[in-house]
């Protein structure tokens, strides 16, 4: 654990200018990051992505906040030219799907080789690549880097994707629902990657998910969001005793395979919520 | 269990018996499904569990015709499903579909979205089947006449569903309707698939790769892999971890949570 944060969210807000009004997206979230795997979890439209796409600098919407800081530095009014020092490099990200962040109409070794172009010297840039895919446990890296991206299964094009964000050796990985679209024993597997490279690599991993059984038993510490706003922080295996109705709320409405009930609680959503 | 078996068969709703599909691009020979059966009784809801190209969503797509090219039977009812089916049987068997966004048409009303199967068939009685079915699903007067885009992914999951029903089906067939809302949401579509299901005597077959949705709605599942059925299991068996084959037991383990131990003992079986 190193001793200052690396990253520091500090009152952040977002709002969108639209044709009826102003749309105040995400509302004062606050949250530090160390060398940990933090979980960002809330249903469609809670603002967690918003809230992630803020800290890559990559929202259209206005930002505000106390403090934004990587590495002890701000990154509010970044120039383009600071941007690209941090984001790509020190900060990636890795989406949902990777049918659609891969790029079709080029092999798969060559975007990792782009991806690393920045940092790595011409000549060192196909084994640092290969060097990727093998530490995303791809078996056969020669047949991946050669491969065009519709050649791939979706939990192979995942591995590339995130072999690609890694390449630079970033210190904060942001992943949103990176899982998702993957099987149930291919997602357990990428996520096995994910866990021993933020070990190994002592990186900061934030993990944007609305699955709470998954984020519970993979990530460090959660936040959960509601409309913009964090209804409640808490240790990870500690998510079971929750305390806010929302939480607690989300976690009875989730089917359980061991006790399958009559008729699930559904989520009564208390206009009190929007006001803490 | 004897007798069991046979009043099984005489109420039985859907008999697949060996069931075949094969997807011939030219180049390659696909077997989609390989010799799958399988028995639902009339008011059963049945899981069909697997990872992507188990052949789970090939089984739906035959029963409700849109895959027409498959070998063995298909006994619905009582009586056998043939390649060219009259208007009766297609009433029998309505199908929801994953995305609710997508399934919608985007330039129709809800009541045009309701009303075009009617027409379709031929039946009578439009508007009052409309409003009926829209209330069956729990959705107000008030959105009879609105877009898909007006809706929510709840709202329009509902509206497929009224799609579905308004044929007034014996077989449901639900391919993921749940997997693209939100889990607060997925439990009001969930709680009112289970009621319609009592009200009506419907019989569904719901595909899911999510084991906990299945345990949730299913008397009785079964496990698919590369074309075939690997386990037969009913819901109590699912809820106690009661399931035998080494893939299901995989597929058990991953549904519940990150593991590290168990991850490193997975295996492509």
């Amino acid at each position: 654990m190193a001793d200052k944060p690396l990253l520091e969210v500090d009152r952040l807000n977002i709002r969108f200018n639209t044709p009826t009004g102003i749309a105040h997206v995400v509302r004062d979230v606050s949250f530090t990051l160390g060398r940990e795997k933090l979980a960002i979890v809330g249903e469609s439209g809670s603002g967690k992505s918003q809230t992630a796409r803020a800290i890559l600098g990559l929202t259209t919407g206005h930002i505000a906040a106390e403090r934004l800081a990587f590495d002890g530095h701000s990154l509010l009014d970044l120039t383009l030219a600071e941007w690209r020092e941090i984001r790509g490099r020190r900060i990636t990200m890795v989406m949902q799907d990777p049918k659609y962040s891969l790029n079709p109409v080029m092999r798969v070794g060559d975007q990792l080789m782009e991806a690393a172009a920045r940092k790595i010297p011409k000549a060192q840039r196909r084994d640092r690549a290969m060097e990727m895919l093998e530490a995303v446990k791809i078996r056969d890296p020669e047949r991946v880097f050669r491969a065009w991206p519709h050649e791939l299964s979706g939990g192979m094009g995942q591995r590339a994707m995130i072999a690609m964000m890694l390449v630079t050796e970033p210190e904060l990985l942001i992943a949103d629902e990176p899982t998702s679209a993957l099987d149930v024993t291919v997602r357990l597997q990428v996520l096995a990657i994910l866990d021993d490279l933020v070990k190994t690599r002592d990186m900061g991993l934030i993990f944007i998910s609305h699955d709470l059984n998954l984020v519970s038993t993979f990530c460090d510490r959660v936040l959960v969001m509601y409309a913009g706003r964090v209804m409640e922080e808490l240790d990870a295996h500690r998510l079971n005793e929750a305390k806010h109705p929302y939480t607690k709320g989300l976690l009875a409405c989730t089917p359980s395979l061991d006790h399958p009930v009559d008729v699930l609680p559904t989520l009564k959503r208390d206009p009190s919520w929007l006001s803490a | 269990m004897n007798a069991d078996a046979t009043a099984m068969v005489e109420e039985s709703m859907v008999q697949v018996g060996d069931l075949t599909v094969v997807f011939d691009t030219g180049r390659h020979r696909v077997l989609a499904l390989n010799g799958v059966s399988f028995s639902i009784a009339r008011g059963e809801s049945f899981g069909l569990v697997g990872e992507s190209g188990s052949g789970k969503t090939t089984v739906l797509r035959v029963l409700a015709g849109l895959n027409v090219a498959w070998s063995g039977s298909i006994v619905l009812n009582g009586k056998p499903l043939e390649a060219a089916r009259d208007k009766e049987a297609k009433r029998a068997i309505q199908m929801v579909f994953q995305d609710p966004y997508g399934s919608l048409h985007p330039k129709h009303t809800v009541d045009r979205i309701l009303a075009e199967p009617l027409q379709i068939h031929g039946l009578g009685d439009i508007e009052q089947r409309v409003k009926e079915t829209l209330e069956q699903v729990q959705l107000g007067p008030e959105f009879r006449f609105r877009y898909p885009h007006q809706l929510s992914g709840g709202q329009r999951q509902r509206v497929a569903i009224a799609r579905a029903l308004i044929l007034r089906p014996k077989l449901l067939l639900l391919d993921e309707p749940t997997s693209a809302l939100d889990v607060s949401i997925q439990a009001e579509i969930l709680n009112l698939l289970a009621a319609l299901r009592r009200e009506f005597d419907l019989t569904y077959i719901l595909v899911s790769h999510d084991l906990a949705v299945v345990a949730q709605l299913c008397h009785r599942l079964a496990i698919m892999r590369t074309g075939e059925i690997v386990e037969l299991a009913d819901a109590d068996d699912l809820a106690h971890g009661r399931l035998q084959h080494p893939y299901s037991r995989q597929l058990l383990t991953a549904s519940k949570g990150f593991d590290r131990q168990a991850i490193s003992q997975f295996a492509d079986l």
